[in-house]
């Protein structure tokens, strides 16, 4: 989960505040030397982090908030949201050209991801009824073009190379060629370069002003120090660059490079980009990211991934099946293999608001093969079984233990919980009945 | 840049992937005694006063974004709480991180206390001997083993540089021609394979590759099992770029390492961590996992021509007492050093 350590130390240090009926300056002096730590260990700029700490005090110590009844509160409110104004605000969109083809320059150092994100990016436009296409302008790595080459047959997405010719020349033809193949949206690769390189910097500015990108993007690691901003100031006096992807997310990087970049270059975070696979790539929310790292949890976005996998129709289908108690194991199964489309367990359970505070549940290593070991016993029941797990008894139990690798102890633990759950869901609806009657319905999913 | 003209003319458009074991001999087939291995290198390369100027010169931005700036601080003011306050900045600003920081300055305080330093400049010299001090205590040079073959392994994060040091590595055993052959253990990244193969060629040396997607620890034991047919003098394992805090890839890499070590029935003499010199305070962390998964015997630092900063080796040292064993200093082949504490300390104050 992102920025876990930096959100666990921030809610360590606001606990005790709150606990707090009454807060003095100095109270709150202490608590942000914590948060000024927590920041700095996060890489977040030390000339930010100043700025920050100095602006929060400046409306903390106010008379309004010190006298106030819940002061810690006002303070967790205070920093969250100067810690969103910090990332950039309102969220901020690609801008597609009115005259197509909207070009997309990809740019950034060695080893950021740039390869990678430029292939979640076509994807993205692709599942958007776009069509993208790539074009492989790293001639200086070894195989870097036959990557993207990979990259783009993966996510089925053309990919225009023309060898190691000058990579100016590579990107005025993929622009010719993108118009004539009718492609809407053109993504350049460009090779990873240090921004302090100006031979390679002027390589970048010709293919700037040979084909007039619409977005330059600049693709900056997570891990990246103190030196995020640096770089994303060099990117951007040189090139003058119109947003970032914040790569390698899903690691325990706290993200300092997120919350400095907007601060120092003014310029937003476009996307945030998550795992190996293609699918990898979200919209970047800054004022939820603000909310993550508080531990504030993450609701909307856990929304919006279960509205993206979840069928209303199908939804509405299994509330029905609960309300009259035909909610079976096939339905179960079923909802387990959803929940597994909206992405790994950990990530979800750092949306819910608390999960991400306890120790505990971090500790619990939810990993997604306990899911899989009940899919497994699941599909070792036939189809009788699983509509009418009644009938299962000590024979049925071995061999469906037998079958799914597990052992009966597991299959007892799944009926039982199975039941608990069909028991709730009654009580549930009988409760809903005798409320508001006839009225929407209990919605389980929305 | 001409070297880079003339890498990409000798870049070779491989069709698809090899399949089983493919063996590629490099064209230096002398059978080079062991004990003739320069650690430096001597043939067309720098020569020692030239690396220093290339170290120097790397580190160029470190310099002037650090050193600088702590020598700017530091003449003709008073020892006071609000130098040591802009010390800190400097230091963290560096990725130094906020522990080791305050600890090097705990010292440092200490120090202008019991002698009674009042000469601001003299705080120079005492935080130039804690930063040697630190970086000393547990360096050890890369080791070549008087055993063959010598097997080094190399992991890290995405994105580090794993290839491209492999690659510089093989180069540096090649100068003292011996033989090298590359495991290309990263068989789950797009063109991986084909990026280690480029390599491979460029300086003369075997690859052992299987396909892409395939068991990354059969890889591991075909090489050992070639390099040991094959008399190397060397072998270099590469692995796919993993995020250290994903369990699973990190025991997949606890397997790689444990079907090398069988078949070549002792202990890798390597292990290296890769780290990102721009990396911040998550290279701690990363250094922390990768620990656990394999017994790390040391860090390469690359990129650092390009940090304005570098201080991220000191926390390394400092919380993790891994030591640094080479650094990349550039794009060249001959770019990766050993690292000498004294002397990249000299670089950085001189």
């Amino acid at each position: 989960m992102p920025f876990s350590t930096l959100s666990s130390r921030l809610q360590e240090t606001f606990r005790k505040l709150r606990a707090r009926g009454k807060l003095t300056e100095k109270d709150v002096d202490e608590a942000l030397r914590e948060v000024r730590l927590a920041l700095l260990e996060a890489d977040v700029n030390y000339l930010v982090v100043k700025d920050f700490i100095a602006k929060i005090k400046e409306r903390a110590v106010g008379h309004q908030v010190l006298a106030s009844l819940s002061p810690g509160q006002q303070v967790v409110k205070i920093v969250n949201e100067e810690l969103t104004s910090l990332m950039g605000g309102a969220q901020s969109r690609i801008s597609l050209a009115s005259k197509p083809p909207t070009v997309i320059m990809m740019v950034g150092l060695q080893g950021s991801g740039k390869t990678t994100t430029s292939g979640k990016l076509a994807l993205h436009f692709k599942n958007k009824g776009h069509r993208p296409l790539l074009a492989a302008a790293d001639i200086y790595r070894p195989a870097a073009i036959k990557q993207l080459m990979v990259v783009g047959e993966q996510v089925n997405v053309p990919v225009f190379s023309m060898g190691e010719n000058k990579p100016v020349d590579i990107a005025k033809a993929a622009v010719a060629h993108g118009s004539v193949h009718g492609n809407d949206i053109l993504i350049i690769d460009t090779a990873g370069r240090l921004h302090i390189d100006p031979e390679l910097m002027h390589e970048l500015e010709e293919i700037k002003n040979s084909v007039n990108p619409h977005e330059i993007l600049l693709v900056v690691d997570s891990m990246t120090g103190q030196e995020a901003v640096n770089v994303a100031a060099g990117f951007d006096q040189q090139l003058g660059i119109d947003g970032v992807i914040l790569t390698k997310l899903d690691g325990d990087a706290r993200g300092g490079a997120a919350l400095s970049i907007k601060a120092v270059t003014g310029k937003p975070i476009k996307f945030a980009a998550m795992s190996e696979k293609m699918d990898g790539l979200e919209v970047f929310h800054p004022d939820r990211m603000a909310s993550r790292i508080l531990g504030m949890g993450d609701v909307l976005s856990l929304i919006e991934k279960a509205e993206a996998t979840f069928s209303e129709q199908r939804a509405k289908e299994l509330t029905e099946k609960m309300r009259r108690d035909a909610f079976t194991l096939e339905d179960f199964r079923e909802q387990l293999a959803q929940i597994k489309k909206m992405g790994p367990l950990d990530q979800l359970l750092g949306m819910i608001p608390g999960m991400g505070r306890s120790n505990q549940m971090r500790d619990l290593a939810v990993d997604d093969s306990h899911l899989k070991r009940i899919e497994a016993i699941i599909s070792s029941m036939t189809v009788e079984e699983r509509r009418n797990p009644d009938i299962i008894g000590g024979s049925r139990k071995r061999r469906i233990a037998a079958g799914s690798g597990t052992r009966v102890q597991e299959v007892n633990r799944l009926l039982k919980q199975f039941n608990q759950t069909r028991q709730m869901m009654k009580q549930f609806s009988e409760m809903e009945k005798r409320g508001r009657k006839g009225k929407g319905g209990f919605n389980l999913f929305r | 840049m001409m070297l880079r003209k003339l890498f990409s003319r000798n870049k070779r458009d491989e069709k698809g992937t090899a399949q089983g074991v493919t063996a590629q001999e490099g064209s230096d087939r002398e059978t080079a005694n062991k004990t003739e291995i320069p650690a430096d290198n001597s043939v067309d390369v720098p020569t020692q006063a030239g690396l220093f100027a290339r170290l120097k010169q790397g580190l160029a931005k470190t310099r002037t974004g650090f050193v600088d700036r702590i020598g700017q601080l530091l003449t003709g003011r008073n020892i006071d709480d609000s130098l040591f306050d802009e010390l800190e900045e400097i230091l963290i600003q560096a990725d130094v991180g906020v522990t080791t920081t305050l600890e090097l300055i705990g010292r440092i305080r200490q120090k202008v206390e019991t002698e009674r330093i009042t000469d601001s400049s003299q705080v120079r010299e005492l935080l130039r001997a804690e930063i040697t001090a630190l970086l000393s205590r547990d360096h050890r040079p890369l080791a070549l083993p008087d055993h063959t073959p010598a097997v080094i392994m190399v992991v890290g994060v995405n994105g580090v540089g794993k290839t491209t040091t492999i690659g510089k590595l093989a180069y540096r055993f090649k100068q003292g021609h011996a033989k090298v052959v590359l495991g290309a253990g990263d068989t789950f990244r797009a063109a991986a394979v084909d990026q280690l193969r480029v390599w491979a060629d460029r300086v003369g040396a075997d690859l052992i590759a299987h396909q892409e997607g395939s068991d990354p620890s059969a890889v591991a034991f075909d090489s050992v099992a070639a390099a040991k047919a094959r008399q190397a003098e060397f072998l270099i394992v590469d692995t796919a770029g993993r995020l250290h805090t994903k369990a699973n890839l990190m025991v997949e890499l606890g397997k790689v390492y444990r079907v090398a070590k069988r078949e070549l029935g002792r202990e890798l003499d390597e292990v290296l961590l890769v780290v990102d010199a721009t990396t911040g305070q998550n290279a701690l962390s990363q250094a922390k996992l990768f620990k656990e998964a394999v017994p790390l015997t040391g860090i390469v630092l690359t990129k650092l021509d390009g940090t304005a900063k570098g201080g991220i080796i000191l926390a390394l040292a400092n919380e993790l007492r891994l030591p640094v064993k080479l650094i990349g200093v550039g794009e060249q082949m001959w770019d990766l050093q050993d690292f000498d504490p004294a002397s990249f300390t000299d670089a950085l104050f001189n």
